[in-house]
């Protein structure tokens, strides 16, 4: 690590006017930029804790919609959205391992964008509304590729506002060493329609399967994913799995997921 | 009856109290008075001329001591190779130097260039970070294939070649085994990887340099299995310290598995720079310096035949295997692939006829060296791969085709150069075959099928030489050291007893199983009995743990040195008594006259030998401690029969071990439940290589694997509830305990076992598969049945 001054503000305004100082950046539960800052991967000179304000944590329900403060733990989520949206919960659940799931934050997921994380299959699988200190950008706008996002710089995740689906479930194949997913495909069935989102695979991050959306729209069973492929081309291809291995997984994990859903 | 003490009894570990709450002392807790920290600047490049290091900028930094480069060892010695193997030729190996602090040229990510001695561990890193290194990067050798074609990059310009030996074992043989395959009627050919492996025991290696000016005495801390060998590698041949002046101490040491026996650059660093910098200095390595510092293990390529005569017995094997020693010869590396691996290709089996070559190639990579188990494994598991193939080539049961070619009667000379002792093949085998209830299996299957899944049934014997070794055997095989333990047991008045070892413990139980021995032997509670070792201080020169040895050999010392003190003890008895000696009897912790009801204790008698005031003083000696080194005359031989059942998802290519069982042979037994734990351990680890683990580099010579993101180590999730067995017991004949070794079987006899099972389980979906490579991973599994091979 090399040496940085500390904020911690109590409230998002002085988050954010902290934010506005000399090569800023927010820490929310540290489970991805601790890591970076002693491998001196990253130098910034003052880090703005997010874990002091209140304002920025909690799970509740408004308007029909699942509401998550940003700085919420994912070991909080699982507990406290099982009751409104058991699918979202059950992503929190498998999240790392419970020391991450106790530090580690929905905002801090989402602003990294991890090709391999969980969270932003969960967001743009739901069609969740990111809200930031300034402005409420949709998940389909927001995720922008690998480890890129919509935020702009010194904005904060304040909240993420779900649809609850009927149905939902997230199914995830972990990489053998880290236990992020390898692929993991999140299904979520509307009133209106199905949406499928895709992470692990791809090397634009996390993407929606629009053909097995309007597959699943119109018939919502596994039979219907029958002869839809992705193409590996586009894929991660590592020493965990090529490209096509993976394309492969994401039918996989797909089918799984709809038929634990009916 | 479970006894409740002494041989036999599962005593529980008495340190892992220390371990559990926090208070052991390992070498990351001792902070010396003055420290100083070191940060080595490591080569981020596999292959490049070192053109220039500019340290200037970096020297005025906040908090430098000293900074050192490769320049700063030019006038001492490299680090040493413990092991010389002679040719196919009868030419010596080539052996590369092996500078501290690399000089000339960089050779593998990783390689430390540099090294800054600050105030602090920040400080270090900071200055290290304004160090200019100025590197030619040269074509990285890799492949050793490749490594050893004509023409190809050279890992070290002054040899002649990436070649380091070309090894054939027997060589006489050769043509012998070349007419048996022509007259063979049936040859199976298996071309096989035993996957490069990172020990990652839980504790990183760790080094404390320390320089006492007033006396001249140098003391390291390091995290090592034998540190008298460390002692006499270090200060004989790279610093130039006599052994008197020098200490070397490895405290609680947080496992080893073989990574902790070498000798690194890192330990002669902290002590030279101690005297250099006149202050303490102190390395601990992270978790990432670790991936590209300790040594590696395994990473062999092989191409195995079996000649099998009409009626499928096993006519010769000849086999052709590269291993990889990385950049430079790590303190046992020669010895692995030839010595530890070549002597153990009969397996379980009467083969009358074995050729075995090896070529050890150098390329871009971190050294290997021995891992649990060391030559072993890689030798049990092209058999045992071959075994298998042989059988379904043929269209019979693998178990019966093992059967048929077991040796049955002992001691048996194989063909490879050793002598098996004692063993029960049929024994271990039938054990096995009961626990798995084998019968049971194609229900398994059934129900597994049903949901989707194929399951597969694995099964392979294993046999490995251990309690290493008799030190003129060694000294005529190329080992530069001696393989004896010692012990020394000093008891003390008030009759409890210090026994200081040259073993070492870092996990093993040695201060718990130890005591049972002595117990048993003197008929005194195991806590009167106190188990010190690691510190050359205080313990007679000891060559250290690893093959496993400890109890075969270390324990064998202690044997013959408790024998020492109970002679004398009888001696002083029979004074006391006014008996004569030979009537003399112990028992109990008491010594008595045969006969009669005249007795002494114990404790009367360790203080008559501490107070001597009605003693013999003419005739002994007063006092009671005893040394004793033990060279074992043989090899043990444990040995056992191994099953997994999996089950395996066609969609996905995951692979879970639903089952596990292990017969084993470890002759008699001290603690059965220490056994046990070893040998969970030790399948742990095995599976581990056949699932999961992989060490990676790219063409670079880049480490993909360079941290446990990608690393993939098992968890507790990843692995069964272990059945496991050593009921059967053909105890060692040349040891006084009987003993074998129980350390490294887990990982010896376990990966064929997995992907045997793995191979039988797609073959029952379909999949005709000949050979699948280690790790067994989700996507090789897939790849393999879908023809992405
Ligand atoms: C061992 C381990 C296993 C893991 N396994 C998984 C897994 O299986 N699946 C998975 O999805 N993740 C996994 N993670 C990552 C984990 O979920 C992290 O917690 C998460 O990615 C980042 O959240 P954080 O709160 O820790 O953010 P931090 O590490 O504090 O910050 C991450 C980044 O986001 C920025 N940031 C943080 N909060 C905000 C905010 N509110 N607004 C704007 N920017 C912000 C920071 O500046 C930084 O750039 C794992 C991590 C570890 C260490």
């Amino acid at each position: 690590m090399y040496n940085f001054d500390i904020e911690r503000p109590g409230t998002v305004a002085d988050a954010v006017s902290a934010l506005g100082r000399e090569e800023a950046q927010p820490l929310s539960g540290g489970q991805t930029l601790i890591p970076t800052l002693k491998a001196r991967l990253a130098a910034p000179s003052v880090l703005v804790s997010l874990s002091g304000i209140e304002e920025l944590k909690g799970v509740r329900m408004e308007g029909g919609k699942l509401c998550i403060g940003g700085g919420t733990t994912h070991g909080r989520v699982a507990r406290e959205a099982e009751a409104h949206y058991p699918g979202l919960a059950s992503l929190a659940a498998r999240i790392g391992d419970p020391a991450v799931r106790n530090r580690g934050t929905i905002g801090g997921s989402l602003a990294n964008n991890d090709p391999s994380a969980c969270y932003p299959a969960g967001a743009l699988g739901s069609g969740a509304t990111i809200l930031t200190n300034s402005r409420e950008i949709a998940a389909d706008d927001y995720f922008q590729g690998m480890f890129s996002t919509a935020l702009e710089e010194g904005e904060i995740v304040t909240e993420v506002r779900f649809p609850v689906p009927s149905a939902a479930r997230y199914e995830k194949f972990i990489q053998p060493a880290s236990r992020f997913p390898l692929v993991a495909a999140f299904v979520a069935r509307f009133e209106d329609g199905v949406r499928v989102a895709i992470t692990g695979a791809s090397n634009n991050g996390v993407f929606r399967w629009p053909e097995a959306e309007v597959a699943l729209s119109s018939s919502f069973t596994a039979d219907a994913l029958e002869g839809l492929t992705l193409s590996g081309d586009e894929m991660i291809s590592d020493l965990h799995g090529s490209g096509q291995y993976r394309a492969h997984l994401c039918g996989v994990m797909t089918k799984r997921a709809v038929a634990s859903l009916v | 009856m479970p006894k409740d003490g002494g041989i036999g009894a599962s005593s529980k570990r008495r340190e892992d109290i220390r371990f559990l709450t926090g208070v052991g002392n390992y070498t990351d807790d001792i902070n010396l008075r003055g420290q100083a920290h070191v940060f080595f600047l490591r080569s981020d490049v596999a292959h490049g001329t070192l053109s220039n290091v500019d340290t200037s900028a970096a020297e005025s930094m906040p908090g430098v001591v000293k900074i050192f480069t490769g320049a700063d060892f030019e006038a001492i010695g490299g680090i040493p190779c413990g092991w010389q193997i002679t040719d196919r030729h009868g030419q010596p190996m080539q052996e590369p130097k092996h500078p501290v602090l690399a000089h000339g040229k960089v050779r593998h990510v990783g390689e430390p260039i540099a090294a800054v001695v600050a105030e602090t561990l920040a400080q270090a890193r900071d200055a290290a970070e304004a160090i200019v290194v100025d590197i030619d990067d040269l074509p990285a050798v890799v492949n050793m294939k490749d490594a050893v074609k004509e023409g190809a990059t050279k890992v070290h310009d002054d040899l002649t070649s990436n070649l380091c030996y070309d090894w054939g074992f027997v060589e006489e043989n050769k043509d012998a085994v070349n007419k048996a395959f022509e007259e063979a009627a049936h040859v199976t050919t298996l071309e096989l990887v035993n996957n490069r492996l990172v020990a990652n025991p839980m504790e990183p290696r760790v080094a404390v340099g320390d320089y006492a000016r007033g006396t001249g005495d140098h003391t390291l801390y390091t995290t090592s299995q034998n540190p008298h060998v460390i002692r006499l590698l270090m200060g004989a041949f790279v610093l130039g310290i006599p052994e008197h002046k020098l200490r070397v101490v490895a405290p609680d040491v947080g496992g080893g598995f073989g990574t902790k026996i070498f000798h690194y650059q890192e330990e002669a660093f902290c002590t030279f720079a101690a005297k250099a910098c006149n202050r303490p200095v102190k390395w601990t390595s992270s978790r990432t310096e670790a991936f590209m510092s300790d040594a590696h293990g395994r990473d062999h390529v092989t191409k195995i035949e079996l000649a099998l005569d009409a009626q499928n017995n096993f006519m010769a094997i000849r086999t052709d295997t590269y291993a990889n020693m990385g950049a430079y010869l790590s303190t046992f590396a020669p010895s692995v692939p030839t010595w530890l691996h070549g002597t153990l290709m009969a397996g379980n089996y009467k083969t009358p006829l074995i050729y075995v070559n090896v070529k050890a190639v150098f390329t871009n990579t971190v050294p290997v060296d021995a891992y649990r188990g060391a030559g072993r494994p890689e030798a049990t598991y092209q058999l045992e791969r071959l075994v298998d193939k042989a059988a379904h080539e043929l269209k019979i049961d693998p178990i019966a085709l093992r059967r048929q070619n077991f040796i049955t009667e002992f001691p048996y000379a194989t063909p490879v150069a050793v002598e098996y002792d004692t063993g029960d093949y049929i024994a271990t085998m039938d054990k096995l075959e009961e626990m798995a209830d084998h019968g049971g299996f194609a229900a398994r299957r059934a129900a597994s099928e049903a949901k989707g899944k194929l399951r597969g049934f694995g099964v392979n014997c294993y046999i490995e030489a251990c309690g290493i070794a008799p030190s003129n055997l060694v000294g005529q095989l190329g080992a530069r050291a001696g393989l004896y333990e010692s012990a020394t047991v000093r008891v003390n008045a008030t009759g409890g007893l210090v026994v200081m070892t040259g073993s070492h413990s870092h996990g093993q139980g040695h201060e718990t199983a130890f005591p049972q021995v002595i117990a048993d032997m003197i008929g005194i509670p195991e806590d009167m009995i106190e188990i010190v070792h690691g510190d050359t201080a205080n313990s007679p020169m000891g060559m250290g743990t690893y093959g496993s040895r400890s109890l075969a050999v270390g324990g064998s010392a202690m044997v013959r040195a408790t024998e020492k003190i109970i002679a004398k003890a009888k001696k002083i008895a029979s004074h006391l008594l006014e008996a004569s000696e030979g009537d003399i009897e112990l028992k109990d912790g008491a010594f008595s006259v045969a006969g009669t009801d005249k007795s002494v204790a114990w404790g009367d008698v360790t203080l008559a030998a501490y107070v001597p005031h009605n003693y013999p003083l003419e005739d002994l000696e007063p006092g009671l401690e005893e040394t004793a080194f033990y060279d074992p005359s043989n090899f043990t031989y444990p040995s056992g029969a191994y099953a997994c059942e999996v089950e395996l998802d066609p969609e996905t290519g995951h692979v879970a071990i639903e089952r596990f069982w292990a017969a084993d042979d470890f002759g008699n037994i001290v603690n059965p439940m220490i056994v046990t734990g070893q040998v969970h351990g030790g399948l742990a680890q095995g599976i581990g290589q056949a699932l999961m683990e992989n060490c990676a580099y790219d063409s670079d010579g880049q480490l993909l694997s360079a941290s446990y993101m990608d690393y993939a180590m098992p968890r507790a999730s990843d692995l069964p509830f272990y059945d496991v067995d050593h009921s059967c017991q053909t105890p060692c004949t040349h040891n006084p305990l009987g003993v074998k070794g129980c350390g490294e079987a887990g990982a010896i006899g376990s990966p064929p076992a997995v992907v045997n099972a793995v191979l039988d389980a797609m073959r029952s979906g379909g999949h005709d598969i000949a050979h699948i490579d280690m790790p067994v991973t989700p996507s090789r599994v897939w790849n393999a049945m879908n023809g992405q091979g």
